[in-house]
């Protein structure tokens, strides 16, 4: 058991405690209505965070792949919903896009 | 009915997939420059499985610092996971108490996206395949770039780069599409994100742990959240009267 091996161990135990304590926490007890609705905002406000500003620097250098891409996932997106096309298709607009570049 | 809890978990999964495997590539070929055995990498990946954190560690391994220290900051920089947990915990409180050992150790930025935005009711196997998902990508990928370096060509490898990106903008546009205030929120947190960012005064990982908290609190603050029947209900009284 070397350091590395300690290491992972630790970094293991700090990652996945705070992913399990809250379903001990909330479990099934009635929440006050202001901690529900708080709750309920948590998956909005952290995917915007997610999103930005990091989106702006997706691919390093090269704004005009990420605004192709991303502007192709947003159109298929809105016009007809889904997961698996808009991202594939970002990734392959964003080939394309720096294969013109290159 | 099984048959459809594994297509909608593949069809947010493998979005994941392809999103995890370049930084998962870029992690086995930063531990093995770092001098990490392939055992250690692969047991990063599948025991700790938590992206930014690893290349964190490793950059503080390769400075000098101590277990101490690298544990204390993945904690700080994981702890974002512990909101998303206690959002997560409240959807699936059907679920028997023994699933959620599993269930936890899969929550991460993207997993817990697909799942708060799922219109579909989280079961078991829905939830299982769709973690797997995720965790097969980051533990391949991090075998694949440790053994075989950066194979895959490298304007792949960038456009690869997009994929959690527009999955995320995926999941949230129905929502943005009905619901203005879903707009604002996203607007706003991204704002105090960047500002965040820029003062660059706290801790890796906890910039977005203060976005949460605040615009969650405003937006539960502000506009309180109805069940979609409740406010149904509200306007048909409102046509009516």
């Amino acid at each position: 058991m070397d350091n590395i091996m300690l290491l992972i161990l630790g970094m293991a135990t700090v990652t996945y405690v705070p992913r399990l304590a809250p379903f001990f926490l909330i479990g099934s007890n009635k929440l006050p209505k202001k901690v529900g609705a708080f709750l309920k905002c948590i998956p909005v406000a952290a995917i915007g965070a997610l999103i930005i500003p990091g989106v702006f620097n997706a691919v390093p250098d090269e704004p005009l792949a990420v605004v192709c891409g991303m502007g192709f996932a947003a159109l298929i997106g809105i016009w007809r919903g889904g997961i698996i096309i808009p991202v594939i298709g970002s990734v392959a607009t964003t080939y394309l896009v720096l294969l013109l570049l290159a | 009915m099984v048959n459809n809890d594994v297509k909608d978990a593949l069809k947010g999964g493998f979005p994941i997939f392809i999103g995890y495997v370049p930084p998962a590539i870029a992690f086995g070929i930063l531990a093995k420059s770092c001098d990490i055995t392939l055992l250690e990498s692969f047991l990063f990946s599948a025991v700790v499985f938590a992206g930014a954190s690893q290349f964190i560690a490793l950059n503080l391994l390769m400075t000098g610092m101590g277990p101490g220290g690298i544990i204390l900051t993945t904690l700080l920089v994981n702890f974002r996971h512990f909101l998303m947990s206690a959002y997560l915990s409240t959807q699936i409180r059907e679920m028997a108490k023994r699933y959620i050992f599993l269930i936890a150790f899969g929550v991460t930025d993207e997993v817990f996206s697909v799942l708060s935005f799922s219109k579909r009711k989280l079961t078991k196997a829905f939830v299982f395949i769709l973690q797997l998902s995720a965790y097969s990508g980051w533990v391949s990928g991090t075998i694949a770039g440790y053994v075989l370096g950066g194979f895959l060509p490298e304007i792949l490898t960038k456009s690869m780069g997009i994929a959690l990106y527009s999955l995320l903008l995926a999941i949230l546009l129905p929502e943005l599409k009905t619901s203005a205030k879903a707009v604002c929120l996203v607007i706003a947190s991204g704002i105090l994100n960047t500002i965040l960012i820029k003062l660059d005064l706290l801790p890796d990982g906890w910039n977005i742990i203060v976005c949460i908290l605040v615009i969650a609190f405003a937006g539960s603050f502000f506009i309180s959240p109805e069940p979609k029947a409740l406010k149904q209900k509200k306007q048909g009284e409102k046509m009516h009267g």
